[in-house]
């Protein structure tokens, strides 16, 4: 927390933004400028035999209490403010000198400079700025404490040329006091001293980095090559091993070295992520059944033409799908079934067939229901509709459709992948 | 009564070679396998198969290589793609070099047979899977600034649609022939049909998902 941020706490009951008379905020507000230059040009006119002093005292018997808005956010100050502010308080302060209010150059000038460079580094950034400059030292081990003390008011290019200001100052200060030439002596010591050491130990540094880089790379080669192992031993070596001991049951050794196979596939060739972070209906549809086959014993082959966005009425067709899945998983008493999902202009359709023991409608009430309730009831909510054709001993084919909306909302493509 | 087909075997993974020879065995006469593709021309020019199974993928160029070698000088060589899912254009490719059908390898080995015989009397052997991928690459209409020199190549009659939707939702041809009310031959026909359009169009360089690429 800044000083002024502390000091706005404190000034709560006065009014936000005040620190002692609330005069430089206020003036801020009215000018649209940060109040912060303005405290700045404040201290540095006081320096000037106290003309500060004098105009925030005049100042502040102009400014009512009563009327003092409340300062909303800080504007941040531009460039040109800063640089208008700046050329004002040079020629108030070379108006002052030849009025004889002065201390003296050797200390006005330099603190000026002071001034104004702790005025770039310490006035606060937009906040683009301010997120910036938070993301750069959250990665400084120690950084964040950092950021805080600064209360991220700077960015990396203000601090610099603030430092270089503030060291001139210092510098000029020096030079009035003749101690700069000392320094002078001691600055050429140290980069001597450091270009030696640079000399000596510099290869052995370069090679140090090199060697860690490296090491580094060595590392993340291992940890994947454990992952890897970790994986084929979890899984693949277990599925080995069932299906050997299942030599007997050949649908269930089918069945293991399928979803072995499509487990192997999506870990070799990417994450799948749930069902609404897939972003297009191909995907999601071959998670569908995939998700389908790995509960039960069936084999379902998959052929999906054309592509769309997923939207309400698309995911409403899939969970329909995963349902005629499921029933033929359930009850065609067969070990394989086809997918087909076809996207056009106006509608997506989708076929589930199985050449499975098939059923009568009007006898299997119950499984009438779930047809009803979870596929056709479903696709009747979204403007589609599902069809079910069954023949006893020749198998079932249920035909699943929803129209297409042309500005589909994709809720579930974009907004949970930001 | 398919004993007498020579079929010749190309697929990098001994192992799966080993698998389908034993399963074939019984049915056809296999004179030969290779793993890799200049093994497999030199073998395919000695010994003159009937068919040959191919891989998709292989070291070396994969299928499309192996067919295109051998396809000008052995024209009565068949070839059937053999493959685990691969992707859209890497199997029009192999079917455009001259292959003669496209199966997933998880297919039974009475299929397996069946399509070895159905390719060696010169059909074309379409899987749900080739089916949904030609559907794809004729979707639509053809681009503004495609020169279309037979626009009859470069689009599917709305039957042979018909048939290619029905054999991608998993109906055998002959369910099709009874579900569309004509006979076997007429969907070999059709089909036929469609796979001389696949071959000869210039369709495939403009379908989305060969958009961008080079299919060379």
């Amino acid at each position: 927390m800044s000083a002024s941020a502390e000091a706005d706490r404190r000034a709560g009951a006065l009014g936000r933004g005040r620190i002692i008379g609330g005069v430089a905020a206020g003036l801020g507000a009215r000018l649209g400028v940060d109040p912060v230059l303005i405290r700045i040009v404040f201290v540095v006119l006081s320096l000037a035999g106290g003309a500060g002093v004098l105009l925030y005292g005049v100042l502040w018997a102009f400014t009512s209490i009563g009327s003092a808005t409340p300062v909303e956010g800080r504007r941040p100050a531009s460039l040109q403010q800063a640089a208008a502010l700046g050329l004002i308080t040079l020629g108030v302060l070379f108006l002052l000198r030849e009025l004889g209010l002065w201390f003296g150059d050797s200390l006005v000038f330099p603190v000026a400079l002071a001034a104004i460079g702790s005025a770039i580094v310490w006035t606060r950034g937009d906040e683009a700025d301010r997120t910036r400059w938070s993301r750069v030292t959250a990665r400084i081990p120690g950084g964040h404490a950092l950021a805080t003390a600064t209360s991220g008011p700077a960015s990396p290019v203000r601090l610099l040329i603030g430092t270089l200001l503030v060291a001139g100052a210092v510098a000029g200060f020096l030079a009035a006091q003749d101690g700069l030439g000392a320094l002078r002596d001691l600055g050429f010591a140290v980069v001597a001293a450091l270009g030696g050491l640079a000399l000596l130990f510099g290869p052995w540094l370069w090679g140090l980095v090199d060697q860690l880089g490296l090491e580094r790379r060595e590392r993340i080669r291992q940890e994947e090559r454990a992952e890897l192992a970790a994986h084929l031993h979890d899984s693949v070596l277990q599925t080995l091993a069932l299906i050997q001991r299942s030599a007997d049951q050949p649908r269930r050794m089918v069945a293991l070295a399928r979803r072995q196979e499509r487990e192997l596939r999506s870990w070799l060739y990417g994450q799948r992520d749930s069902l609404h972070q897939q972003t297009s209906l191909q995907a999601a549809a071959e998670q569908v059944v995939e998700e389908v086959e790995a509960v039960h014993d069936l084999q379902i082959d998959v052929v999906v033409v054309g592509d769309a966005p997923l939207d309400d009425r698309v995911l409403a067709l899939l969970a329909a799908m995963r349902e005629a899945c499921v029933n033929a998983a359930k009850h065609a008493g067969v070990a394989t079934a086809s997918v087909y999902v076809e996207v056009e202009d106006d509608q997506v359709t989708a076929f589930v067939r199985d050449r499975g023991d098939g059923f009568e409608l009007a006898t299997v009430p119950e499984h009438r229901r779930g047809v009803r309730d979870s596929i056709i009831g479903r696709l009747d909510r979204h403007g589609g509709h599902g069809r079910v054709w069954s023949t006893p001993g020749e198998g079932t084919e249920i035909e699943l459709c929803v129209p297409r909306s042309r500005n589909s909302n994709h809720h579930h493509s974009t907004e949970q992948q930001a | 009564m398919t004993r007498a087909i020579r079929v010749f075997l190309v697929d990098d993974h001994r192992l799966f070679r080993a698998g389908v020879r034993a399963e074939l065995g019984p049915h056809v006469t296999i004179v030969g396998d290779a793993g890799d593709v200049d093994t497999a021309i030199q073998g395919i020019r000695q010994t003159k198969p009937d068919v040959v199974l191919l891989d998709v993928h292989m070291p070396g160029g994969g299928g499309r290589a192996v067919i295109q070698a051998v396809h000008e000088t052995l024209p009565d060589v068949r070839f059937l793609a053999l493959s685990v899912s691969d992707a859209a254009e890497d199997v029009i490719a192999v079917i455009r070099a001259g292959a003669r059908g496209y199966v997933t390898k998880t297919i039974s080995p009475d299929d397996l047979v069946s399509a070895i015989g159905r390719v060696h009397q010169g059909d074309a052997v379409f899987s749900p899977r080739l089916a949904g991928f030609v559907l794809d690459a004729f979707a639509g209409d053809l681009p503004a600034g495609v020169s279309s020199e037979d626009p009859e190549l470069d689009q599917l009659t709305t039957r042979e649609k018909e048939v290619l939707r029905h054999i991608a939702r998993g109906y055998t041809y002959k369910e099709v022939a009874s579900r569309l009310f004509i006979s076997v031959k007429t969907v070999e026909t059709h089909v036929s049909a469609v796979l001389r359009k696949l071959q000869l169009s210039n369709r495939h360089e403009l379908t989305a998902w060969a958009a961008g690429r080079d299919l060379l």
